[in-house]
């Protein structure tokens, strides 16, 4: 296969990763990494890389735009940044070390999780009052809603602290943004409102892959002949995904598709780590 | 909490306008490098089958003589130099914007985060 080539369905299948991801909210990393690895036989630590990249520009090029709405919570987003970027920089460290079939397993696992956790019912009361720990970092806000401002207290900040310690080791272990667990994290442990914790996520994804895009880059896991048909490729996905997400309600069917897909690319990534094919 | 004439609502809209131009920018270095390195490699077979830490383009140096002789990869990488540098810009403009609000708890979480991301830098070139 020729580099054109290569490059063209790399393009190809970089877009409709970003433009489903963008529609399911669980980010373009997860269609990449198996296109690349089961697809197209490249080496899981380029993948990874590349699909790095792509987050960064991503969730940049969102965060962009809802930062300007007043929604996102930039305290929360700088505070719990230092879990993230402590937890990206372990992770980081961590993928250089440990063998490439275990990156697979765990990827299949977060995959899997991450699919569940989409369809999960979400009920949330948004609490008046935050917890002392949240008053002293001051991290309860308010949002604009088109009932009004709604004012939101924060609480459990430690156990939320600790999960995006988590989230970011994942994040700087298999090169994917984490969304997923970013959201147990704001949502179900701290009680942040739901368009607060999606936006301030999505405002910390860019500084928490920096933070492990740094090494990969010094240790050559980047490679710029792979990473710029998936960043531009994904970018243009989301970008496409995000005026269809206004145009359309109907992404409900759109949903269920991208499960299959994405259950049947877990249990894909999982058997292939087994068998050490990957 | 906000001192003079600056507030959380200015530092909402510089943060973005750093995220939007840090993007286009960098986007457009990586397009044309990519379109350099097609235009010059498009034929050749390539094998990423196997890891072998493209060594070319992980040093400074490396990829600033590649761009002086015209070579599309590190035209490329130059581009995702600045992508990554977009975040941590925002950081730095957080950090500034925090001092200007004279909310020192910040200042300081926004020069812990900068530090942890050039921890990772320095960890990443000596080990």
């Amino acid at each position: 296969m020729s580099v054109i080539v290569l490059t063209l369905i790399i393009l190809v299948g970089s877009y409709f990763a970003g433009l489903l991801g963008s529609l399911t909210g669980l980010g373009g990393g997860f269609i990449i990494i198996p296109l690349l690895t089961l697809g197209l036989n490249v080496d899981i630590h380029y993948a990874i890389g590349a699909s790095l990249i792509s987050v960064i520009a991503t969730s940049s090029g969102a965060a962009a735009a809802y930062v300007k709405e007043g929604i996102t919570n930039i305290r929360i987003g700088m505070f719990l940044e230092i879990a993230t970027t402590i937890g990206a920089f372990m992770g980081a460290t961590i993928a250089l070390h440990i063998q490439t079939h275990y990156i697979a397993i765990l990827f299949g696992m977060i995959l899997a999780f991450s699919a569940v956790m989409s369809f999960v019912k979400k009920k949330q009361e948004i609490l008046p009052e935050g917890s002392p720990m949240a008053d002293k970092f001051k991290l309860n806000g308010s949002y604009p809603t088109p009932d009004g401002v709604v004012k939101y207290g924060v609480r459990n900040v430690g156990g939320g602290f600790f999960m995006m310690v988590f989230a970011g080791t994942i994040s700087g272990l298999l090169g994917i943004g984490s969304g997923a667990l970013k959201v147990v994290a704001m949502d179900s442990i701290m009680r942040i409102p739901f368009k607060v914790s999606t936006t301030t996520s999505n405002f910390m994804i860019g500084v928490t892959a920096a933070a492990s895009a740094v090494v990969y880059l010094q240790r050559g896991y980047i490679d710029p002949a792979i990473s710029m048909p998936v960043v531009v490729g994904v970018l243009l996905g989301a970008l496409s995904g995000s005026k269809i997400l206004i145009n359309a309600r109907s992404a409900g069917w759109l949903r269920w598709l991208f499960t299959i897909i994405v259950s049947i690319l877990a249990i894909q990534m999982i058997y292939n780590g087994l068998t050490g094919r990957l | 909490m906000a001192a003079g004439n600056f507030k959380d609502k200015d530092m909402q809209s510089i943060i973005g306008w750093i995220l939007r131009v840090g993007v286009i920018v960098s986007m457009t270095v990586v397009v044309f490098g990519g379109a350099v390195y097609l235009y010059r490699h498009g034929h050749s077979i390539p094998d990423y089958s196997a890891f072998n830490g493209v060594p070319q383009f992980v040093y400074p140096s490396n990829i600033i003589s590649g761009i002086l002789a015209f070579r599309g990869r590190a035209i490329i990488q130059a581009g995702i130099i600045l992508l990554i540098s977009t975040p941590v810009l925002r950081i730095i403009f957080s950090f500034i914007g925090f001092i200007i609000e004279k909310d020192r708890l910040y200042t300081f979480i926004s020069l812990l985060v900068l530090l942890i991301i050039v921890a990772s830098m320095l960890s990443g070139h000596a080990g």
